[in-house]
């Protein structure tokens, strides 16, 4: 009995992940693996005899507090770090049902229980220190830029090898030691593993340790023989590792190169970029160029997020709109931090999710196009992953914004993205430049709007 | 190995064969709200954490980890789907305010 409902909360995650992947249902999705996980914990609560119940409601009770508070107060532009930390707490609390079960059983297990006990530690452990680096990245107390000791990836390899090593001793000898030092080396091996990586390359990260605490929970899951562990672990598993892969498809760019290249750690001097004269363009110039089209396309990136300019960008889309002006908005897969970033900043920005385009839409649309507004984007529109085989972007699927008749560029500066590489396209005679902060320029550009 | 651990298994790469085909056609939309809501998912074990409860003797150790684990799991089970549910309320469709 307590099998099929461990079976139907199962169930209630399957449907409610497919709900998830439509609009239209996602809400209820959610709250249809809410009720699955719901339905688990009192089966469980009603199911374990001699529970410490006041142990139970103090952890529920703090944690319920600590998830509540986090999850009403974060502003949508911090949605990478939550999603960051709380992978980082799934995996911390699979490491530590492990430990617990080590505890009270001791090390004297079968053989596959002793690897699932190492993997669920090695596993939540990584995903634990690793979501805290990435956490610390995205919001800005550590570097964004690749950070590494020299041999890194040789440190790392030791420091993986070191962990099989640990778990067969652990198996063959039975005592507990070499679980906490799986443990230790596990928590430095996710510190290196995150450091190295650059902040553009979170899309990634972040899809990649979602995944990992999945599967860590799915360790846990055959360390006490519970099927809802195991399944919803393996469910979230393959889901994470569908967004790694997709991510690293948009980035033309394979999961061993995201994690191990250092990717954007070459920081372009002055000297390297183009001394090519741009058209600079004042905020009314962009008014005239925007009021007076027929189709306008908005390409958000990550200084939307940095500059909050989604309000702002919504509030001129607006304006164009009441002209007659057709606004769309195209969206890269890995514009942001982490997949969907930008779709989410605008949906708080109440745009219809039907105006935004993805990258298959928007490219065969970008020639009928009046006027295409970057904000906030540099890599994903850079041209020079199409034409230059050289650049260490090229093969990377961009949106061709240069293919439209006009491409407005807001921007503080001049200065490179995350490659690291100039932009071929700040110099095309058929872009303007309005060097501002986002939001400011949208502000800016409105008013100017309004006035025509 | 004994039965229960290789049925395990079984339903393991059954399940992970259910996701992949499950979440392969989300739209680029949704992705931040399913890794979201994935990630509440992924605090299922907190089932573990509540069933490392039951026989607890007397040693601290096991309390702390057992408390610690359940602390962790609720925070990722609860601000999870919280945060999943808020990000897709902004989602709906709903007419937009025009204010100028």
């Amino acid at each position: 009995m307590v099998e099929l409902l461990y079976m139907a909360a199962a169930s209630l995650f399957i449907f409610g992940l497919k709900m998830l992947g439509s609009p239209r249902t996602a809400r209820r999705g959610n709250m249809f693996a809410a009720a699955g996980m719901f339905l688990a914990i009192i089966v469980t609560l009603v199911n374990e005899e001699m529970l410490s119940w006041g142990m139970i409601v103090a952890g529920m009770v703090v944690g319920g507090a600590i998830g509540a508070v986090l999850a009403l107060r974060v502003k949508m532009t911090a949605m990478p770090e939550l999603v960051a930390a709380f992978n980082g707490f799934g995996g911390a609390a699979s490491a530590l049902v492990a430990l617990a079960e080590l505890d009270r059983n001791g090390a004297e297990l079968p053989v596959e229980i002793a690897a699932v006990v190492a993997a669920s530690l090695a596993v939540g452990s990584v995903t634990f220190s690793g979501s805290f680096i990435a956490f610390g990245k995205l919001q800005g107390a550590l570097p964004g830029r690749p950070v590494a000791l020299p041999g890194q990836h040789m440190i790392n390899a030791v420091l993986a090898a070191a962990i099989i090593g640990l778990a067969v001793w652990g198996a063959a000898v039975g005592v507990v030691a070499p679980y906490w030092i799986i443990v230790a080396v596990a928590l430095v091996l996710g510190v290196f593993g995150v450091l190295p990586i650059g902040g553009a390359d979170m899309p990634v990260v972040i899809s990649l340790l979602n995944s990992l605490s999945g599967v860590a929970a799915s360790m846990a899951g055959f360390i006490i023989g519970n099927s809802a562990l195991i399944i919803g672990g393996a469910l979230v598993g393959a889901a994470g590792f569908i967004l790694t892969v997709q991510m690293g498809e948009a980035m033309n760019r394979t999961l061993a190169n995201v994690l191990f290249s250092g990717f954007g750690s070459a920081v372009a001097g002055a000297g390297e970029l183009s001394d090519k004269p741009v058209n600079r363009a004042t905020a009314d110039d962009v008014a005239i160029a925007l009021g007076y089209a027929d189709s306008v396309i908005v390409v958000p990136g990550y200084g939307l997020a940095v500059a909050q300019a989604q309000h702002a960008t919504r509030d001129l889309g607006l304006a164009l709109e009441d002209k007659g002006v057709t606004v769309d908005y195209s969206i890269h897969p890995v514009a942001g931090r982490m997949p969907g970033h930008m779709n989410v900043l605008l949906a708080e920005a109440d745009v219809p999710y039907e105006q935004l385009l993805d990258l298959d839409q928007s490219n065969p649309r970008f020639p009928q196009t009046d006027v295409v507004v970057i904000v906030g984007a540099n890599d994903v529109v850079n041209p020079s992953a199409r034409d230059d085989a050289d650049s260490v972007i090229y093969g990377m699927p961009i949106l061709e914004v240069d293919l439209a008749r006009t491409v407005i560029v807001i921007k503080r500066s001049l200065s490179p993205g995350f490659a690291g590489i100039d932009n071929p396209l700040f110099y095309n005679e058929n872009t303007m430049m309005f060097f501002s902060d986002g939001k400011a320029a949208m502000e800016d550009i409105l008013k100017s709007v309004k006035s025509l | 190995m004994s039965e229960v651990f290789i049925s395990g298994i079984v339903v393991f790469v059954l399940a992970a064969f259910v996701g992949m085909e499950v979440i392969s056609k989300v739209p680029p939309t949704l992705h931040t709200p399913l890794m979201s809501g994935a990630n509440a998912i992924s605090g299922i074990t907190i089932v573990g954490a509540l069933a490392g409860a039951s026989y607890l003797g007397e040693g601290a150790a096991a309390k702390v980890l057992v408390f610690l684990a359940i602390t962790t799991a609720t925070i990722n089970v609860v601000g999870g789907f919280l945060v999943t549910d808020r990000m897709l309320e902004m989602f709906k469709k709903k007419p937009v305010k025009r204010d100028g």
